[in-house]
């Protein structure tokens, strides 16, 4: 199975972060919003163009730009 | 103990907590509270009383750290620092607390004499979400209290708790988190030397760790607020090098040493929240994400957004057209009367002329114009984002801004800008990039605000519904309106984009958008809150503009050189221009004129027309039409109308916001050059197509 990246998951599914890489800033304020490695994250929503998509992280749903979200790269399992 | 005559309390916590609302609740201050995250950037103060002392209550920034990697963390981290506050209450969200205690770990590093207020308990229980309190208290080591601030309840014990927190001769000892043996190891070797040199006024722990991390805006604010660089200091700043260099060898590198801090601090978070928090998968929770797919999905998501839009301005267009005929007779029965008491005076005609029919008559036009569909309109909006709608609106539009290499919160401001545009200017603060904030503040005006909607809705009413009247016609229009806003939007993309390949280049920073749960709107407080805070604040101004406005229109109109009056000066000068782009020397000058506040246009042109010297109570809008129709005015004019209407310059009062905002006479030219240039080349374009076409 292929490396999955945070903007890969698709609306229902989950994965368990593993490594977070990008810009020092946006690193931690993704560090801040809860999602270091061992985070369970669930896509809730796409916008329509596809980008930017909302995950659930520890109780809250935040946007991200799907740049951004490249950056997090998920455990192998994913699951809907 | 007997402490200063008045304590300092700073009150954080994570955006849209309902802080603003403890705030307002313990110090009755009226503040707005948004449904959107970072709406409070400037720090508020307010006064609150309990059990005889006087304490000042800080409401800082709503922040998920206090890392300092925003202008509101910055802010927020400073005033812990060096703000001088005698203890502080973080609020918390008891749906999701684990995300907040993280805030929470973060300020016990820094105040020991906290208070937790765990917020939100009534919905958290709806939500099936239980948390243990006492645990929680006995876990963190300083007070915890359960409040359900929009109730009230709650916030008696809460001051209870933070006055004896603040009574106790030593602070509490709150639970310090531990970090990893080697960073342990790192910050004690800082600790003793900083603790020197800081005495007492930081705690020596947590300056270590920032310096350990190497954060350069700390290294500024203590070098500002205390007199004191550690880069300056060779005993501190080689201790630094050392410890960083230990950290590497132990293969610790110190870049990802921030990194190491906020998981530490997010586990221990997490092991909190763990004991003491106990929670069903809630129903509220399923239907909040079935709401966000209908919404935000690609065929569902911005139909049903275009949609609300116009159902919101169909109520605005329907709702205000009977208060708005009442007001309007009321008031000028009042202007009969006034008259009568000026005639019984034995006042000089002129005096007469230049306050009643002057200045009295252009404030009530401009009162029964605007007063009920702001009073519509304002809380409609306000309900909306009470609901939680306009940071979904931003997720939805924010494919568009980042094409246009801008950031998505701009659909936040442009949103506010729908409102007032000074208000959208200013709203732009919670963008975090100058570059990107720069572009919403300069495209803001691209959307009508609330004083030019009673123009456009005259016109289109007036040109292309027909002014009889009725359900339907109230229908069209309102869809003809939504046309106008989205071209409007349409416009703000191009401009944007426009921008940020030309003056404003850049690649978009990274943002991060929270969607708040949805929550049942307070309607009551909403309508109150939104009447208070913006309607009458919008008029107020509205009025304090207009009425030196109405003393100046009635001048042009009355003073006379070579027996022509000032006005009709103005406006032949003005027609030759204007014709060429569709419209007319009256039309250009109305706009000119209306600069201080685009509510006064209309009045403006049939004042000119009628070249009575005052502002006319148009008989309706039946006879206003007919009255255009004389003065040449056909499809195109109308068109051309609502299309200088939608772009032109700013009113005065943006203007000043934009000039405030930016700091530049430079930019504040470019807001007023943008959409005027777009403006004008639109309006030449579609008159002289039209003309060649042999359709106008």
């Amino acid at each position: 199975m292929s490396t999955q990246f945070l903007n890969t998951l698709r609306v229902g599914e989950s994965g368990v972060v593993a490594h977070v890489a990008g810009e020092r800033a946006m690193c931690r304020r993704l560090f801040d919003l809860g999602l270091v490695p061992g985070t369970t994250v669930t896509c809730t929503a796409v916008s329509p163009a596809g980008d930017p998509a909302a995950y659930l992280i520890r109780g809250a749903v935040i946007a991200l730009r799907g740049r951004d979200a490249a950056g997090v790269r998920l455990a192998e399992e994913v699951w809907a | 103990m007997t402490g200063p005559e008045e304590r300092v309390v700073a009150l954080a916590g994570n955006p849209n907590v309902g802080k603003s609302t403890v705030f307002n609740a313990l110090t009755g201050l009226r503040q707005h509270t948004g449904n959107w995250p970072g709406k409070t950037v400037v720090t508020a103060h307010g006064r609150c009383r309990h059990q005889g002392r006087d304490y000042a209550l800080v409401d800082l920034p709503g922040t998920y750290s206090l890392m300092a990697r925003s202008a509101e963390e910055e802010a927020a981290r400073d005033f812990f620092c060096f703000g001088g506050a005698h203890g502080a209450v973080v609020v918390c969200d008891a749906t999701c607390l684990e995300r907040n205690l993280n805030l929470v770990l973060q300020v016990l590093e820094l105040q020991r004499r906290t208070v937790v207020c765990v917020n939100l308990l009534d919905e958290a229980r709806r939500k099936g979400v239980e948390v243990d309190l006492e645990a929680l208290s006995r876990r963190l080591g300083v007070p915890v209290v359960g409040t359900s601030a929009g109730r009230g309840a709650g916030l008696t014990e809460l001051m209870d708790r933070v006055a004896e927190t603040l009574d106790r001769p030593e602070p509490p000892t709150p639970l310090t988190v531990r970090y990893p043996p080697a960073v342990e190891f790192a910050v004690a070797s800082l600790t003793p030397l900083l603790a020197r040199r800081l005495r007492g006024r930081l705690p020596a722990r947590w300056a270590a760790l920032r310096l350990l991390e190497g954060d350069p805006s700390l290294l500024q604010a203590l070098s500002d607020a205390l007199d004191w660089d550690p880069r300056s200091d060779g005993e501190v700043w080689g201790a630094v090098a050392q410890a960083r260099e230990e950290l590497a060898h132990s293969g610790l590198d110190p870049a990802e040493l921030g990194g190491v801090v906020a998981s530490v601090l997010l586990e221990t978070a997490r092991d909190i929240a763990g004991a003491v928090v106990t929670a069903q998968h809630g129903p509220e929770e399923d239907r909040d994400r079935r709401l966000d797919r209908f919404l935000t999905h690609r065929y569902t998501g911005v139909p049903f957004m275009v949609l609300l839009l116009a159902g919101v301005l169909w109520l605005t267009i329907q709702g205000a057209n009977y208060p708005s005929a009442l007001l309007s007779d009321g008031l000028f029965w009042v202007q009969d009367r006034l008259s009568e008491l000026f005639v019984w005076l034995g006042a000089p005609e002129w005096l007469h002329g230049a306050l009643v029919l002057g200045v009295y008559r252009v404030l009530a036009w401009v009162v029964s114009v605007m007063l009920p569909p702001m009073a519509i309109f304002f809380p409609l909006f306000t309900l909306l984002e009470d609901f939680g709608y306009l940071p979904r609106v931003a997720f939805l539009l924010d494919h568009a801004f980042q094409k246009a290499r801008a950031c998505g919160k701009q659909a936040l401001t442009m949103c506010m800008g729908f409102g007032c545009n000074a208000a959208g200017v200013v709203g732009c603060r919670i963008i975090d990039s100058p570059r990107e904030r720069l572009i919403a503040m300069l495209t803001n005006s691209f959307v009508p605000c609330n004083g030019r909607f009673p123009t456009l809705i005259a016109v289109i009413t007036m040109f292309f519904v027909g002014a009889e009247g009725g359900a339907l016609a109230g229908l069209w229009a309102a869809l003809l309106l939504t046309g106008v806003i989205v071209l409007g939007v349409f416009a703000t993309f191009q401009v944007s984009r426009f921008l940020s390949a030309t003056v404003l280049k850049g690649v978009p920073s990274s943002f991060t958008l929270e969607l708040p749960p949805y929550r049942k709107p307070r309607v009551g407080q909403v309508v109150v809150r939104s009447i208070l805070d913006r309607t009458i604040f919008v008029l107020g101004r509205a009025a304090a503009v207009a009425a030196p406005a109405g003393l100046v229109i009635w001048l042009c109109a009355n003073v006379t050189v070579g027996g022509v009056t000032v006005l009709d000066h103005i406006t032949g000068f003005l027609d030759p221009f204007a014709r060429l782009i569709g419209l007319d020397g009256v039309i250009l000058a109305a706009f000119i004129l209306g600069f201080p506040a685009n509510e006064i246009v209309i009045p403006i042109a049939i004042m000119a027309y009628l070249s009575t010297g005052t502002i006319q109570e148009a008989e309706g809008l039946g006879a206003l039409h007919r009255l255009l129709t004389d003065n040449g005015w056909t499809w195109l004019t109308a068109v051309c109308t609502l299309l200088f209407s939608l772009f032109h310059w700013p009113c005065s009062t943006t203007c000043l916001s934009i000039a405030k905002e930016s700091g530049s006479v430079k930019w504040t030219l470019l807001a007023v050059l943008l959409p005027t240039g777009v403006g004008v080349g639109l309006c030449f374009c579609v008159a002289t197509v039209a003309r060649l076409l042999g359709l106008a």
